[in-house]
Order: structure tokens, then sequence, then C-alpha cells
């Protein structure tokens, strides 16, 4: 079972979001970066997939050089393999990403029986860099899901919906987009962060192409004013808090 | 002409609007749904191997009607739906998006990222054009005017329904929802434990609310995943969130923007979470929760 899981480096915001002069991208001059929370699962869902069905596991990015760092965790954590399509920094659409990835994909001489993603990246938040990667490899695709078990060359994954749960079967190899909670992410080891260090990263440039979707610029959306009015201080603002639930129907008579 | 995907997510409905207020459009409706008073024309689709979703067949069925532009609910379905058309015809697909104008042969338009913390404007050009709307960009409001609803059988075969929903399984029953509660008891880091918890349920039971926690709490393993509150857990929309020693990081404030009333619990009065919200109490969770269950016990004199 070789398992390929797709991650992307994303500032690591804090509680507000400021934007370079231009209004193109985010200002990072004070920020650590990270990957998508949703990604963290898929790469703790590779393991614990390749673990049960003896398998290997290989992560992959497109970014940055300093994307390696990405990389690097994930090995830490116990990936075997990395492979980075290294841009030149400029932000790549979905479409180019995804063409990106499939072409990496076709040209690796062992194929993956599973392709995992989050089921959106934590910045642009397109949901269908996965989808077109399996278009163009001709997989079959489910996205949104919590729960993953295979059987034999079959895939059944679960997917939340409305009072309950969806459940998908698909035949492998197949692409997973995982969504947050389908497992708790370990924590890197120091052995591991050892061998991150030495693992070689596998550097491919990739082709670029143009989209209709131009974006023109980011913008902070507005923030209210505060207006927040301060009740007290400990226990003694227990009556006005009360008073405030009883104001807004909320406590029953 | 516009095509719009519904199908029996209420947030289809909020597309439709959307939809609407950029021309002409027909609703493409898949499943139980009405549409009634929203659009002129609907086309219903029947097809005796689509009782259950099976998502390329969906895909499969808009492009055959080769709309000029396809608008959908920001959902799973919406989005995965039509990231296959997307795919498939070898043209962008604009998810979430907030606004949108026409302006000639492009759209002009306003979409989120980062849970919506932040709006990327952008420019949409070629044929078709297509479009996710984020939920609650507008509210749904029916046009008044008499829909003629016919069915359409659209042509699939084998291939799209090599992905297919074989099998649904009720969730159990349990509490409140967090994202239909009325209220909702919020924890962060500062509720310290796992047992420190029973005193937010305490106050959630009295209010008939639910609890539920932020990313740390969730990956501390102090509350399952399933009440987490943020930009990858529950967006809830109650009318008052109480988050208690929350610190209010982008990421749970785009999970409860939707809130009508925010109330804070919280020792610090410079965190985050306190400009945000309508009232606030300063200091420690831990007395002020109990002291607030203790008022609600008292008879009313």
């Amino acid at each position: 079972m070789n398992v390929l899981v797709c991650v992307k480096r994303v500032p690591e915001t804090g509680a507000r979001i400021t934007l370079t002069p231009d209004a193109q991208a985010i200002d990072t001059t004070l920020l650590g970066f990270t990957i998508s929370p949703h990604e963290e699962c898929a790469v703790e869902e590779a393991l614990r997939i390749a673990g049960q069905h003896r398998g290997s596991t290989t992560v992959l990015t497109l970014g940055p050089a300093a994307a390696r760092e990405q990389l690097q965790n994930a090995v830490a954590m116990g990936i075997d393999a990395a492979v980075l399509l290294e841009t030149d920094g400029r932000d790549w659409n979905a479409e180019e990403t995804a063409d990106a990835i499939a072409e990496a994909i076709r040209a690796t001489p062992e194929p993956f029986d599973l392709l995992l993603f989050g089921n959106e990246a934590a910045d642009t938040g397109d949901y269908q860099v996965a989808v077109r990667v399996a278009h163009a490899l001709g997989l079959p695709c489910v996205t949104g899901i919590k729960g993953i078990a295979i059987d034999g060359g079959r895939l059944s994954a679960r997917r939340e919906a409305a009072g309950g749960w969806e459940v998908f079967e698909v035949p492998l190899p197949a692409v997973v987009t995982v969504k947050e909670g389908i497992n708790l992410p370990r924590y890197a080891s120091l052995p591991g962060r050892l061998r991150a260090k030495k693992t070689p990263i596998d550097q491919i440039e990739p082709q670029r192409r143009a989209s209709a979707l131009e974006t023109i610029r980011l913008v902070v959306p507005p923030e209210r004013a505060s207006h927040v009015e301060i009740l007290g201080r400990g226990a003694e603002a227990a009556p006005r808090v009360v008073a405030i639930l009883r104001d807004l129907g909320l406590v029953a008579s | 002409m516009i095509l719009c995907v519904v199908d029996g997510d209420p947030l289809s409905l909020e597309a439709l609007t959307f939809a609407s207020r950029l021309g002409e459009v027909e609703a493409l409706v898949f499943g139980e749904a009405d549409v009634g008073g929203y659009v002129a024309r609907a086309l219903r689709v029947v097809h005796d191997r689509l009782d259950e979703y099976a998502p390329d067949a969906w895909a499969q069925t808009i492009v055959g009607l080769a709309p000029e532009t396809v608008v959908a609910p920001g959902t799973d379905r919406g989005h995965e739906v039509l990231a296959r058309v997307a795919a498939r015809l070898g043209v962008p697909l604009a998810a979430n998006v907030v606004e949108a104008e026409v302006d000639g042969d492009a759209l002009s338009l306003t979409r989120q990222r980062w849970g919506g913390s932040l709006l990327e404007e952008a420019r949409l050009t070629g044929t078709p054009k297509l479009l996710t709307v984020a939920p609650h960009a507008v509210a749904a409001q029916p046009a008044g005017i008499s829909t003629t609803l016919r069915d359409f059988t659209p042509t699939l075969s084998d291939e799209h329904f090599r992905v297919r929903v074989t099998r649904r399984e009720r969730a159990a029953s349990g509490t409140a929802r967090l994202d239909t509660a009325r209220v909702v008891i919020g924890g962060g880091r500062g509720v310290g434990s796992k047992e420190g918890f029973a005193v937010l349920e305490e106050l959630a039971a009295l209010l008939g609310g639910a609890v539920g926690g932020s990313r740390v709490v969730t990956n501390l393993g102090w509350r399952p995943h399933s009440d987490q509150v943020g930009q990858t857990g529950a967006r809830i929309a109650p009318d008052l969130y109480i988050p208690c020693g929350v610190s209010g990081a982008i990421q749970h404030i785009v999970g409860c923007k939707g809130a009508k009333r925010i109330l804070v619990i919280n020792k610090d009065e410079h965190a985050p979470i306190v400009a945000r919200a309508d009232w606030a109490v300063i200091g420690d969770l831990h007395e002020i929760v109990p002291a607030i269950v203790a008022e609600l016990r008292k008879p009313l004199p």
C-alpha cells in the first residue's frame, strides 16, 4: 500500500491578518508557517493506513524552497519520503497546482494506491485541487471524509451529512480529502526529527499555466468597532449576566 | 442562462437568491426541494439510478446542459460537484463567493479566503463561469414569481456512478446540536482540563444549550472533535454565544461569527475575543460560571 499525502505551507495567522502594501499577499514578516489542520490529519491518516497495511508513505508539496520545513515536519512524524515541487514563491492557483501535482504523480515510477489531501487549503479555500488531480489521473475521488476503512482493493469513506453519515465505497487507487476530526495527529518524536534532517527531498521544477480567474487584490474585511460592555469582575457580575439571559428569553421561567 | 444547483440543503435557496441577482436563472433540482416562487423555470432531475447521491452523475448532468454560468451552494456537495465540472471542462471555480457583479463578459467578484477572515477581489472570465455561494452571504428571498417545473432525464453511464453513497448511518442521538442550539457555551484553554467542563455543562443544561470548544481544547482531547467551534469544526449561529477562557484566534472566530450576541468570560480583558463581544465579565471562569449557575437556581422573588 503506497500512500501519498499532499500538504501546503501557509502562514500561522494570529488574531488579525495584515496585508503587504500592494494588497496581493499576507504580510508574513512576523509570522511562522504551518499546514492546515485538515492536512495534519491527512498526514496522520497516511501513517495509520500504511502502518496497518504494510505500506510506504510520501509527502508532497508545491511551494517555495522554504516549504522544505513542512515536508521535514511530516517526515519527523514518520513519513518515509518527501517531494518538493519548487516554485518561485508566487501563489499558484488551483488549476496550476493540480496540473503540476498530477504531472509529478504520473512521473513517479511506483504508482500510489491512495492519494490523501486536506479538504481545503487553510488560506485560499478553493476546495478543488484534489478533485482536479483525481480527474487528471482518472481516479475516483471522495471529499470531506472523517473516517476511512480499507478492505482488500476497496476503500469505504464516511462523510457527515444532515443527521448522520453518508458512506461511499470506491475501488483503489483513489483520491480522498479528509477533514479534521478523522484522527488525532501524533507529535513528531526526537528520532523522527533527527531522521527528517537526513532524509533527502526530491525536487522537481513544475510548469505553470495561466488561468481565467485573476486575483485583483486582497481585502481584510472591515472590523466593526468594539462596543463591549464590561459587566464586572469575578463572581459579583453573575446577577447582571442572569439579567441579560432573562432579557434574551433564554431562561425558562 | 444561469443554472443554479439545488438540493435538499437550505443553503440552496440562498444560492438561488444570489444567482437571481446576476440574470435569468433556471434551477436544477436534485432530490426533494421546493423552489416555488424563487425562479420562473426549474428542471427536476429524474433518473432511476439517482436515488442516491453520486457526484460525477450530478456533474455530468450539469455539463450536458451546456450552461453559461453555474451557481451552487457552498456546501460539501456544492463544492465537490462544481470542482468536478471545473476539472472536466478545464475552467476555474470560484469558491465561497460573497458578492458578484456582471461586468461585460466577465464577473467581478469577491470571495472568502481563510474562512472569511480575508476577502479576495477577483475577475472571472471565460465560459462557463462556475461559482459557489458562501453560506449566509445573502438571505434566501423568494422573488414572488410562479415557477414552471419540468422533469429532465440526463444521459448517464456506469462511469458516472463509480462514486456514490452506498449506505447511510444515523448519528447517535445526544445533547443539543451545536449548529442549531439557541445558546452555546464555549470552552477554551482557560477551562484547564477535561473535568473543568463540568461547570460549562451545568450552565448549558440549565439554558437548554450546547457546549462547544476551541481547537486547542479538541486537540488536547478535553472534548471530542465534533464539539469544535471553528474554521475546521462547526459554524454556529446561536442567539447567544458564551465563550469561557477562549482567546479568540481567527480559527475560532470564523466558527462563531454567526452568533447574534456574544458574552465573554475571560481573565484577560485584552484577549481578542473581548473586542468582538457585546458583553464581558473579567475574571476566573471557575468562579464566575458557578456563580451564574447559583444565580439561575435562585427562586425568583
